[in-house]
């Protein structure tokens, strides 16, 4: 048998402590040790982009990175930004944008977003779907959920910053 | 699907992560970004005995400019750190231009040069880039260092020199001639998907002749390689339409393309050269300060 690895993790502000086998993936660490089953699994190669939570403040694919290797780290998942009495701004353009269906690539989406828009993705059509292209959605068409992420980010302002956080209108032009 | 088990040994060092890597005897693997790795390990296409994170060696994460002129680049930078260095845009803008091809922006956090430059996919962008531009990789071993030429790194397709106890820590860019005219033409399905085909040149225009040319391409062969036959095509001489169509003509001829589903070699062998023939005129446009049109 090979030892659990004793580890420390922050996760949306709260820490925990817990012992992991070496080849946990983060994703079933999140989902069934720690019960926050808003980051998705859908093909754990790194294609589809549902499992995408922020490691450190950057995005990645948790289903590519293990455990083990989360010691000591900040983690943001999709349980981290809004609740359903308050959503975040990103999550309130989805909404009135209607950027979801059946919901299943959606906590991916936001997570990337938050990313794409803190590292300065121009506010235009084409540079949002290049940046969102590694996250597949069965459902919208993708659409909605482009209108629902430029309108975030115009909400946010040319600093691209604050997708979280500001009392922005986040629906505006819809 | 889940890995199977392996033993995890996160190392600080170059000579602990060596040191690990000797002590499994060979059934121990390097985890960079594990971009690709882990995909194989879920696929169960791999089952090593320990992984050794090479993630907590700070020292290899960097990008130096040289006093020649050139970049030093540790093997766990990031892509995403190249695709944003300012020095790699003013020294070698080719390699940005190819960085914007690479995978998608969760991937870029992770993915190290060293991690691709080891994992030698076909139709990667950062093995075509190192063959394009002469570099230097500097491998560690158990008994010390040693240096080996790009050409020689590759060795078939998902296949490198590298033994199983060696690490890849640096990899050296050595300068372009300054100015120099550049030009990169990639073909892929989705924005992000690994290439169908793609094709990088640099040269510069001396007296209105091309000079210095060196055309790479990738996708198209089991190693990305440098088709001299289309390089000589182009030297000495004013870059024109007959001599783009020499040079495209002299890579269809030179390359192997694989067949899948994506695309017979046929097509991929016909696609490529129209790429050459893109890159060859966006580099002739800026070597000539031209560069207006070209995107
Ligand atoms: C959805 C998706 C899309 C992608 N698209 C592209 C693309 O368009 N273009 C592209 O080029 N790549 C693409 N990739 C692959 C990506 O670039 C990987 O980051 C890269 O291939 C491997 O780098 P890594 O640091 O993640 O290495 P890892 O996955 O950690 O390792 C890969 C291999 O290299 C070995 N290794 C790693 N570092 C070293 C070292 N320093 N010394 C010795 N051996 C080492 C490992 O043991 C392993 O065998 C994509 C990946 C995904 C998941
Ligand atoms: S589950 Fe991680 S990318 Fe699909
Ligand atoms: S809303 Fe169903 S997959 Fe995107």
């Amino acid at each position: 048998m090979i030892p659990k690895v004793p580890i420390t993790v922050t996760v949306n502000g709260r820490t925990y402590e817990r012992e992991v086998p070496p080849r946990l993936h983060l994703a079933d660490f999140l989902r069934e040790d720690l019960h926050l089953t808003g980051t998705h699994v859908g093909c754990e190669h790194g294609i589809c982009g549902a499992c995408t939570i922020l490691l450190n403040g950057d995005s990645v694919r948790s289903c590519l990175t293990f455990a083990v290797q989360a010691n000591g780290a900040e983690i943001t998942t999709v349980e981290g930004l809004g609740t359903p009495d308050d959503l975040s701004p990103l999550q309130q353009a989805f909404r009135e944008h209607h950027a979801l269906q059946c919901g299943f690539c959606t906590p991916g989406m936001l997570m990337s977003t938050i990313d794409l828009m803190q590292k300065g993705t121009p506010a235009t059509e084409e540079a949002v779907r290049g940046a969102l292209s590694g996250n597949l959605c069965r459902c919208t068409g993708y659409e909605n959920i482009v209108r629902a992420v430029l309108a975030a980010m115009e909400a946010a302002g040319p600093e691209g910053k604050a997708a979280e956080g500001t009392e922005n209108e986040a629906g505006a032009n819809g | 699907m889940k890995p199977p088990p392996f033993t995890y040994v996160a190392a600080t060092s170059v000579a602990e992560a060596v040191a690990a890597l000797a002590a499994h005897d060979g059934e121990a693997k390097v985890i960079a970004g594990g971009q690709s790795l882990v995909p194989m390990l879920n696929f169960r296409l791999l089952a090593p005995a320990a992984l050794v994170d090479i993630n907590g060696i700070r020292e290899l994460d960097f990008v130096d400019a040289t006093a020649d002129g050139g970049l030093r680049i540790g093997a766990l930078t990031r892509h995403y750190t190249l695709l944003t260095s300012p020095d790699v845009a003013e020294r070698f803008p080719v390699l940005g231009e190819a960085m914007r091809h690479v995978a998608h922006l969760a991937i870029r956090n992770r993915g190290t040069i060293g991690g691709s430059l080891s994992h030698a996919d076909p139709a990667a962008e950062l093995p075509m880039m190192v063959t394009l531009l002469d570099a230097t990789l500097t491998v560690a071993g158990p008994g010390g260092e040693r240096q080996l030429a790009a050409a020689d790194f590759f060795d078939g397709a998902l296949t490198t020199v590298l033994a199983e106890d060696e690490l890849l820590t640096t990899i050296t860019l050595p300068p372009l001639p300054q100015p120099h005219g550049w030009g990169f033409h990639e073909f892929a399905q989705r924005a992000g998907d690994f290439a169908l085909a793609a094709a990088a040149v640099v040269l510069t225009a001396d007296d209105g002749a091309a000079a210095n040319v060196r055309l790479a391409v990738m996708g198209v062969d089991e190693n990305p390689s440098r088709i001299a036959a289309a390089e000589a095509a182009l030297v000495g001489q004013p870059v024109s339409d007959d001599t783009i169509a020499a040079a495209a003509a002299a890579v269809r001829e030179a390359v192997d393309p694989p067949e899948d589903l994506h695309g017979s070699a046929t097509y991929r062998r016909h696609l490529v050269g129209g790429l050459v023939e893109r890159a060859i005129r966006d580099a002739w446009a800026r070597a000539t300060g031209n560069a207006g049109g070209a995107a």
